[in-house]
């Protein structure tokens, strides 16, 4: 039994004078769920098709089972389920149609074919459309056969490049949820711009930015390390008798506030009410924050705080212009 | 091999999902039909050699138009890069292309068994007709066809465009149909070498009924580069 399921050795990957892939190294143990994040054109896809074995790397090795995908592809091709970007799929074809030239192959074993497309299509809820034409099928169905097809031969590791891209919130959760599933029994890497879809469905984040790889964390992990920045409150206040207000005044006063590191007035809308952008440390200001608010003779219309997300990290990590 | 079956196999029933296969083959039968049939009865012999003379040209035509579609197509619909990830060589792909097409050529030609049936009804009383020059004309005709289907696969290999595929098909293999055409205007040393080139000539040598090596070596040599450079082409887009 291999002991990693992707292996992956300073993988470099260049189209003419340009790098996609600078050299990037990870490994994936069996059974994880991993998310691979990255603005567009950081090298997500570009890793992901050298691992599926559509392109070739220019240089480094990349394993998959502890088979060289280079050296020997046809024996690792075998153990991957693959979605391509963008999920190309012959159109004029039928459904089941599609699923029984990919169980040719993929060879599946003749015994075994019919329980297999079977379960395939039941797993990815097909059974409706199975003698329906590809290109009558709305985006969410297209996904899911393209989810059934890469599932067809029961592959060992899943590659699922922007499986969520361009479906409604609505199949995107039907298709997270299958995910889920999947990632039960399988290895699976998936690559996303979504960031909400990573903190529920995978157990590891790796960050690729321009072909290098920035980080390599639990999701949870990644989001904590970003809320040491401190956190922020939204507050919306008005006067309790409705009389004017003095922004600078109740700025100074809730910046004498103990914990709080800064305060900026975020918006005056003239209509009686101000906004302010709290920024603290690690203790909670709600409760002090209150009590001043009110012995100010003022109420507090909204108060919101903003969780520092995964997305704060990921923008943090990724944003080459603020960083230069 | 199970690869290239199975590739062959969905390609082959694609072709009959468009509307492409049917107006190929449509066309093929009308003019090669008219063709032969209205100089069958002026020159009131009971042979397919007007039929055997007018199919090589038809075919320039016609194999590009088969093949156009089948790579540029996968290219341009992205579908190419699912089969570079299907546990097989990439020798299978081309293969499966290659039988699909020939597949759809045959389809063709057994379309034309019927000229064959009608001449031997037709045939007066005396000599039987002779189907010797017929198998023979077949069989040189499916060497053809091979060969043209390779250097059309390679038109369709090389760009997204299936209409790039199909000029390039069709200037390659008329390129080889007529390069023997002026040869009688040249020395004779010359002409033999544009001759052994020909797909004409080495087709009307099979189709007189002589089965000679040299034939045969010339067309599975042509079909066998074709090939070799369609997966070549398929190959780069790997790099």
């Amino acid at each position: 039994m291999p002991s990693s399921m992707i292996r992956i050795e300073a993988l470099t990957k260049s189209y003419g004078p340009t790098q996609a892939v600078k050299g990037v190294s990870f490994e994936v143990p069996k059974g994880q769920v991993v998310g691979f994040l990255g603005p567009n054109g950081a090298g997500k896809s570009t890793t992901m098709r050298i691992l599926a074995g559509s392109i070739n790397p220019t240089s480094g090795k990349a394993f998959v089972g502890d088979i060289d995908v280079t050296a020997n592809p046809v024996a690792a091709r075998k153990l991957i389920g693959y979605l391509p970007e963008n999920n190309p799929l012959y159109d004029e074809m039928m459904v089941v149609e599609y699923l029984r030239f990919i169980a040719d192959v993929r060879d599946v074993p003749k015994d075994l074919r019919v329980a297999r497309i079977k379960s395939a299509v039941e797993r990815c809820g097909l059974t409706q459309v199975v003698s329906k034409d590809i290109s009558q099928l709305s985006r969410g169905y297209r996904q899911r056969v393209g989810l059934a097809a890469a599932i067809l031969h029961e592959p060992d590791l899943l590659i699922l490049d922007e499986p969520t891209a361009g479906l409604d919130p609505n199949q995107i959760v039907e298709i997270r949820n299958l995910i889920k599933e999947l990632g039960r029994e399988k290895t699976v890497i998936l690559s996303t711009h979504i960031l909400s879809e990573v903190q529920s469905t995978c157990s590891r984040v790796l960050i690729i930015n321009e072909g290098r790889l920035v980080a390599d964390d639990t999701p949870e992990r990644l989001t904590t390390s970003a809320n040491e920045g401190g956190n922020t409150l939204h507050v919306v206040v008005g006067h309790r008798l409705g009389q004017p207000m003095d922004a600078q005044a109740i700025r100074t006063s809730l910046s004498a506030l103990a914990g709080v590191s800064a305060v900026e007035v975020a918006g005056d809308e003239g209509t009686g009410t101000l906004g302010f952008t709290v920024r603290y440390g690690t203790d909670d200001v709600r409760r002090v924050l209150f009590d001043t608010v009110v012995k100010n003779d003022l109420v507090i219309l909204e108060l919101k705080r903003t969780q520092v997300s995964l997305e704060d990290t990921f923008r943090k990590l990724t944003d080459t212009r603020r960083a230069a | 091999m199970n690869g290239a079956l199975a590739i062959a196999k969905r390609e082959f029933r694609s072709f009959f999902t468009s509307p492409i296969a049917y107006i190929v083959l449509g066309g093929f039968l009308l003019l090669s039909g008219w063709l032969y049939f209205s100089t069958l009865f002026l020159a009131g012999q009971a042979s397919l050699r007007g039929f055997f003379g007018v199919a090589p040209v038809l075919f320039v035509v016609l194999v590009p138009a088969i093949t156009m579609r089948a790579v540029a197509e996968e290219r341009k619909s992205g579908t190419l890069e699912l089969l570079l990830t299907f546990p097989m060589d990439d020798w299978q792909i081309t293969l499966g292309k290659f039988l699909a097409a020939l597949g759809m050529v045959a389809v063709a030609l057994a379309c034309t068994l019927p000229y064959a049936f009608t001449v031997a009804a037709l045939t007066g009383p005396g000599p039987a007709f002779d189907w010797g020059p017929v198998f023979a004309g077949y069989f040189g005709l499916v060497l053809l066809a091979s060969a043209f289907i390779a250097l059309g696969l390679w038109g369709s290999a090389l760009s997204k465009n299936q209409i790039v595929g199909f000029i390039v098909g069709i200037v390659l293999c008329f390129a080889f149909y007529f390069v023997d055409k002026f040869a009688p205007l040249l020395p004779d040393s010359l002409a033999g070498v544009f001759e052994f080139l020909s797909v004409d000539y080495h087709f009307e040598n099979i189709a007189r009924g002589v089965l000679d090596t040299r034939d045969l070596v010339f067309y599975l040599s042509l079909t066998a580069a074709g090939l070799v450079l369609t997966a070549r082409q398929i190959q780069a887009t790997r790099l």
